[in-house]
């Protein structure tokens, strides 16, 4: 005969079991949990050695890191002294020495505003977001380009270097966005002109190569404006870059705008709010939020993609270390210029990557959606 | 056919006035010479089988459904293509769907506050008092703070709902607001409707809760191919339906 299984008090919620160890209680569990995977974990850790050693060795234990010319390389490992000879000019170009603050003060304000809107704490995101977007542009503008309140006017011939790529990827990034943004809104619109204009201005710029644009841009564009208009080779060269990748952030962008269920902009309708406010205040967050992977993984192709500049004459962080290989003063230290120029580009890349997976988590609400 | 109007949608201050309203999806005769008044105060209840328009018609009275043929008239605004128009009467309608549709990115509280803010343009104390005061009302305040995604369907139900009332509408529509619910849900949600209804708000519902019908609605609406088949009061429509097609529908839905 069963027994009564009537539960007269209710079990009480509780912690669940803490399975953190620490380091130990990790590698245990991980890496050395039985024999056999002891024995796994020993051969590929000296597998591991064996192929990054060299690597280790060359680079930091037996490179030279002190010394101003040539003679200061051993020759055994790497010679660091290579870059950090030539490292004014791979950060500021030819951007001439006297007005080198200029670049710096810029860089800073730049660093200054990105932490202000990725630190949560700090307050008056709204104030700091709106300089960011409208003052800090035109600060950065007449210090960078001169020629007002008695700076020094520097032509962008004289700009590169990683001031150029920075330039060149900020620009990039902030305008491609909102373009993209607009154009994926366009996109989808129920009128057949803003519609037409928006697929035939995406799908052209999504079918050509950007080496073809920035082509274009230098090289047919004088061709067909009147001479006396001169338009700057960096600017014509931005806007192409501009163009060309706020096309595939339209792309992204209407990909997140699909994922949002018809029910979401039905309620912001049934509720009075107007088409830019159901977009800018209900469809869009969630549509830019399921897309931040999409998002940052353009942005970071079109940070890598800004080195395509250099086939126009733009001398970019990674033309800069190209050029310098070619002094005779320094032939034949390609590898280290390359392996330098490598970890530059990913050291940008890789937290724009970090802080996307960290905005994320920090927008994930509630447990479904 | 007789479409029988009962006494209340005589009553010389209509709501909404609908004439004539036709629709088509393509070539598919939706909604079919629609005629219907409803009395300030009223409440419908709309049933039928599932296909024969009943969401349509109330998506209609609030333009998320566009219609071919006909004159819909709320609060004595007639509808009209013009954006302004339809915002107008949105201002005055609020509606709750059948699968909530909180704004997921949204706090409780900020769901409730986002057409004050934006809309009526309440400063932002103001339109959380109003907030809390709905969200006390649907017995939710507590979970002000939390965002949708950590509410039971029910609590998400009654939210939706006192996210439509914080606009203070004259009409409320509501589309099977019970239909997505687990069983033990819907309870919470028909009581919370049910002193609404008490409260004299003019509410259209289309809904399958038969037990709802009777207790609160003032008249029930049976709709099939398009067409509203037969209207009367509850008692009657119960227990002296006209058309062969209601005793039908009726004898499904009761008889098990």
């Amino acid at each position: 005969m069963a027994e009564m299984a009537t539960r007269i008090e209710m079990i009480e919620a509780r912690r669940p079991p803490d399975l953190r160890r620490g380091v130990l209680g990790w590698l245990r569990a991980n890496l050395f949990d039985g024999p056999l995977n002891s024995v796994i974990t020993l051969c590929v850790l000296a597998v591991l050695g064996w192929g990054l050693w060299p690597l280790v060795q060359w680079a930091l234990i037996d490179a030279d890191w002190l010394g101003s010319t040539r003679e200061a390389c051993s020759g055994e490992g790497a010679c660091w002294v290579f870059i950090s000879a030539r490292f004014e000019t791979i950060v500021y170009g030819f951007y001439p020495e006297a007005a080198r603050w200029r670049v710096d003060a810029v860089f800073m304000m730049l660093g200054l505003l990105i932490a202000w809107l990725a630190i949560p704490r700090l307050p008056a995101k709204r104030w700091v977001g709106l300089f960011a977007l409208v003052g800090f542009p035109a600060v950065a503008y007449v210090l960078l380009l001169g020629g007002h309140f008695g700076l020094m006017a520097v032509p962008t011939r004289e700009w590169g270097g990683l001031m150029l790529t920075l330039t060149v990827a900020v620009v990039g990034i902030v305008g491609s966005l909102p373009l993209g943004v607009v154009l994926a809104l366009g996109r989808r619109s129920q009128m057949p002109l803003v519609r037409g204009v928006c697929v035939v201005f995406i799908e052209f710029w999504r079918g050509v190569p950007l080496i073809t644009v920035l082509f274009m841009a230098s090289v047919m564009l004088p061709l067909f404006v009147p001479a006396e208009v001169e338009f700057d080779k960096l600017l014509r060269a931005l806007i192409g870059i501009m163009f060309f990748w706020s096309a595939y952030m339209a792309e992204v962008v209407r990909g997140g705008l699909q994922a949002i269920p018809k029910g979401q902009e039905e309620a912001a309708k049934a509720l009075g709010l107007g088409y830019w406010r159901r977009m800018g205040l209900v469809v869009l967050p969630q549509a830019l939020k399921l897309v931040i992977p999409g998002i940052v993984n353009t942005f970071i192709s079109l940070f890598k993609d800004t080195s395509l500049v250099l086939i126009i004459g733009l001398f970019d962080l990674l033309a800069i270390i190209r050029s310098g290989l070619t002094d005779s003063n320094w032939l034949g230290f390609a590898t280290e210029g390359y392996v330098f120029a490598a970890l530059m580009f990913w050291i940008f890349c890789f937290s724009m990557s970090r802080y996307s997976q960290h905005i994320e988590r920090r927008l994930h609400t509630g447990h479904r959606n | 056919m007789a479409s029988t109007n009962p006494a209340a949608a005589l009553a010389d201050d209509p709501m909404i006035e609908v004439e004539g309203l036709n629709k088509w999806y393509g070539d598919f005769h939706v909604l079919r010479d629609i005629d219907l008044t409803v009395a300030k105060g009223e409440r419908i209840v709309i049933c039928g089988p599932s296909g024969s328009g009943k969401s349509t018609l109330i998506r209609c009275l609030n333009h998320l459904e566009e219609h071919q043929q006909g004159r819909i008239v709320v609060d004595g605004v007639t509808m009209t293509q013009d954006v302004k128009r339809i915002e107008q009467i949105r201002r005055n309608v609020g509606m709750v769907f059948q699968h909530f549709n909180l704004f997921p990115h949204l706090s409780v509280l900020d769901n409730c506050c986002i057409s004050q803010t934006w809309v009526q343009k309440k400063p932002r104390a103001e339109a959380e008092k109003t907030a809390m005061e709905f969200l006390e009302r649907v017995r939710i305040a507590d979970q002000a703070r939390k965002y949708p995604g950590q509410l039971s369907g029910g609590q998400q139900q009654r939210v939706a709902i006192a996210r439509a009332l914080c606009m203070r509408p004259e009409v409320m529509l509501f589309d099977e607001p019970t239909s997505a619910l687990d069983p033990e849900m819907i309870k919470e949600v028909l009581d919370v409707m049910v002193e609404l209804a008490r409260d004299g708000m003019t509410m259209l519902c289309v809904t399958h809760e038969m037990g709802f019908a009777k207790t609160v609605a003032d008249r029930v609406i049976f709709m099939d191919q398009g067409q509203i088949i037969e209207q009367a009061p509850p008692e009657t429509f119960f227990n002296h339906p006209e058309s062969d097609r209601t005793k039908l529908f009726l004898s499904q839905i009761l008889g098990h």
